[in-house]
């Protein structure tokens, strides 16, 4: 690889591990955190009949990883295009 | 023969010829069809597939009756194998779909640049698939007897039978197309009762919305809040809150996450797909269609909790319903009368508890405790069914191509043709197929305390190494292997200790390292791999400039199918 490659994908890499680690820190945050650490706490806050706690446990969590997934498809896409790595 | 009996005869003949017709159209003619079904599947059909591989029988069957008995505990199943895609969107998948090869240990071999590493990889590979597909088996055979009254034993080898054929056959293309038919049939077939219920007990058609509404006989009530009060009242803990200490809650997630995203027969499922963009999309997709079922089951949990209790404490004995008669002659359900009053007493404190209740039962009465159509009943064997079959297939591909292509291709006899390499795959599968029935019919004890260690395995085994392949450029290959050996050998050992008892008498709860039970030792272990790997990676040999390169290349998702020509 010749150094304007080299420099283009290390850039490219960069970008993505940062997303990585921001989208991977909400994962954290809404399993291990609202679901199992913080879990008594959010329990005192209730939304209908569920408590808050539980309810990331049960619900929230799961949600939040779907549309974490497809935020990171988004953004991808976006980056690959940016860096001309996309193909069609 | 009953009503239900009838609908269920039709129903699950009626979806088997399906499977077998998809698997007649879509034969594979090449090893590449065959293992990764030419590489050309559309994302969407690749996440209901996905999706239908990966939700078993224990998903379908037993999860939301786990879910049940278990409260708040319950949620670690939810959390941890959801939470898992994620990780494998994120970290595996788009990078696994660049290199662009057939299997993992094919992964794994040429990263680590190693034909021990690729052996290694193999090895856990096959103890991972196979303690997992035996369960699967006897899910199958469970199904057939308590439905269509037929013996386990038959159930097992109808159900061989089906997936020998399409598995054999089609391999990859084959089992793809017959799992987009089998998600289908097991989503539908878990909808619709729990749909029903929901607007039974809370007047909601959406079950995740009912779950937390409040109770149609207009008391306003709560329905969480009822269970909770029920619950305590028959000295369990509250449903919403859990017994399990934090720790441990935190290192079973955690293990069964990894472990989601290292299982063989997951992962693989993204090689199918044609681009890398491709291989996200489709984990999304994936996620979602796994999401409808896994939001469902918490909210069959608690509609399914609060009808027993409703109905069965402390009410007289000669008047339960009929479901619960005929679940007793299955001896699913037992009632012993302790205190000879005639009622039911059901209750925490062992002494005193009166009713047995097998935890399958949750989503396997349920239409008959709601009273609902014969033909529902009929949904629920073929939708068990389908989860069953769809995830043995997939394990069964990962076995025959764990043996036909890493070992005897890559390692034993590198010069065998295309079409001898597809014939041993299929013989492969065939002798796979036969080996996890064996299991099935005759189940060693352990068989089904070692499935759900299966993802403590594969965390301890395959996670560290893919992750570390992909980030971090100078893991070396005596790093790897070092690593993925202490890793899989310590979740063994733990799970031969703690589990099974196979090491002196089996030790208390208190003995517990880090009070961590087997089921989160693969979070430990799985620590101990990259523990292992990076220290032994100090001050071992360089990783060689060429392979410095494919890990270069594959973090670039343009060009794929070049990664190895480069």
């Amino acid at each position: 690889m010749d150094l304007e490659k080299q420099k283009k994908s290390s850039a490219y890499w960069k970008e993505n591990l940062k997303y990585l680690s921001i989208l991977l820190g909400i994962w954290f945050a809404v399993s291990y955190g609202a679901g199992i650490l913080f879990k008594d706490a959010l329990d005192s806050i209730k939304i209908g009949g569920f408590k808050l706690g539980f309810w990331f446990a049960q619900q929230g969590a799961i949600y939040v990883f779907v549309i974490l997934i497809f935020v990171y498809v988004r953004l991808m896409n976006k980056l690959d295009e940016k860096y001309g790595y996309n193909e069609d | 023969m009953g009503d239900a009996q009838v609908w269920t005869y039709v129903l699950v003949l009626l979806s088997f010829g399906l499977y077998i017709g998809i698997a007649i159209w879509s034969r594979a003619s090449s090893t590449k069809e065959f293992y990764v079904a030419g590489g050309g599947v559309s994302p969407l059909a690749n996440g209901m597939a996905t999706a239908a591989d990966w939700m078993s029988a224990a998903s379908f069957i037993s999860m939301a009756g786990i879910i049940s008995f278990a409260g708040y505990d319950g949620s670690v199943y939810l959390m941890g194998w959801t939470g898992g895609y994620v990780l494998l969107a994120l970290l595996l998948a788009p990078y696994l779909r660049k290199f662009g090869k057939f299997t993992v240990p094919d992964f794994i071999g040429e990263r680590y640049y190693s034909k021990t590493a690729r052996i290694v990889a193999v090895f856990c590979a096959l103890i991972v698939s196979f303690t997992y597909v035996a369960g699967q088996m006897r899910g199958v055979g469970i199904v057939f007897s308590r439905y269509l009254e037929v013996d386990i034993e038959t159930g097992v080898v109808i159900g061989m039978v089906i997936v020998l054929f399409y598995a054999v056959l089609g391999g990859m293309k084959g089992i793809t197309y017959t799992q987009v038919a089998q998600y289908c049939v097991l989503i539908f077939a878990f909808m619709v009762p729990a749909i029903f219920i929901s607007i039974q007990m809370t007047g909601n058609p959406v079950p995740q919305l009912g779950m937390g509404g409040t109770l149609s006989d207009g008391s306003g009530t709560y329905l969480l809040d009822k269970l909770d009060g029920l619950s305590t009242e028959l000295g369990f803990a509250a449903y919403t809150d859990g017994s399990k200490s934090i720790t441990d809650v935190f290192a079973i997630t955690f293990a069964l996450m990894a472990g989601t995203a290292g299982l063989p027969h997951v992962i693989v499922r993204f090689f199918t797909v044609k681009r890398v963009r491709d291989a996200r999309k489709s984990a999304g997709l994936a996620l979602l269609f796994i999401a409808i079922l896994y939001t469902t089951a918490p909210a069959v949990a608690v509609f399914a909790r609060t009808n027993l209790i409703e109905t069965v404490s402390g009410k007289e004995y000669d008047k339960m319903p009929q479901w619960f008669k005929n679940w007793e002659a299955t001896g699913l359900i037992s009632h012993t009368d302790k205190n000879d009053d005639g009622k039911i007493q059901y209750v925490a404190d062992a002494k005193a508890n009166e009713l047995t209740v097998d935890r399958d039962i949750m989503v396997l009465a349920n239409p008959e405790i709601a009273n609902l159509p014969a033909w529902v009943i009929g949904l629920i064997a073929a939708g068990g069914l389908a989860a069953a079959l769809s995830t043995a297939a997939g394990l069964l591909l990962v076995i025959s191509s764990s043996v036909s292509h890493d070992l005897i291709k890559n390692v034993i006899k590198p010069d065998l043709t295309e079409s001898g390499e597809l014939w041993a795959a299929r013989i492969s599968a065939a002798g796979a197929v036969v080996i996890a029935g064996y299991f099935g019919i005759n189940p060693p004890g352990f068989v089904a305390a070692v499935v759900a260690l299966a993802f403590g395995l594969a965390a301890a085994s395959f996670f560290p190494a893919i992750i570390l392949g992909i980030f971090y450029k100078k893991m070396n290959s005596s790093g790897a292997i070092a690593g993925m050996l202490a890793g899989i050998s310590l979740m063994l050992f733990y799970m031969a200790k703690f589990k099974l008892g196979w090491i002196g008498e089996l030790p208390p709860k208190e003995e517990w390292w880090f009070g961590i039970s087997p089921e989160g030792f693969g979070t430990i272990a799985m620590l101990v791999n990259f523990m292992v790997a990076l220290l032994v990676n100090r001050f071992t040999e360089d990783v060689p400039k060429e392979v410095q390169d494919i890990v270069e290349n594959i973090r670039i998702p343009s060009g794929v199918g070049q990664a190895i020509e480069h």
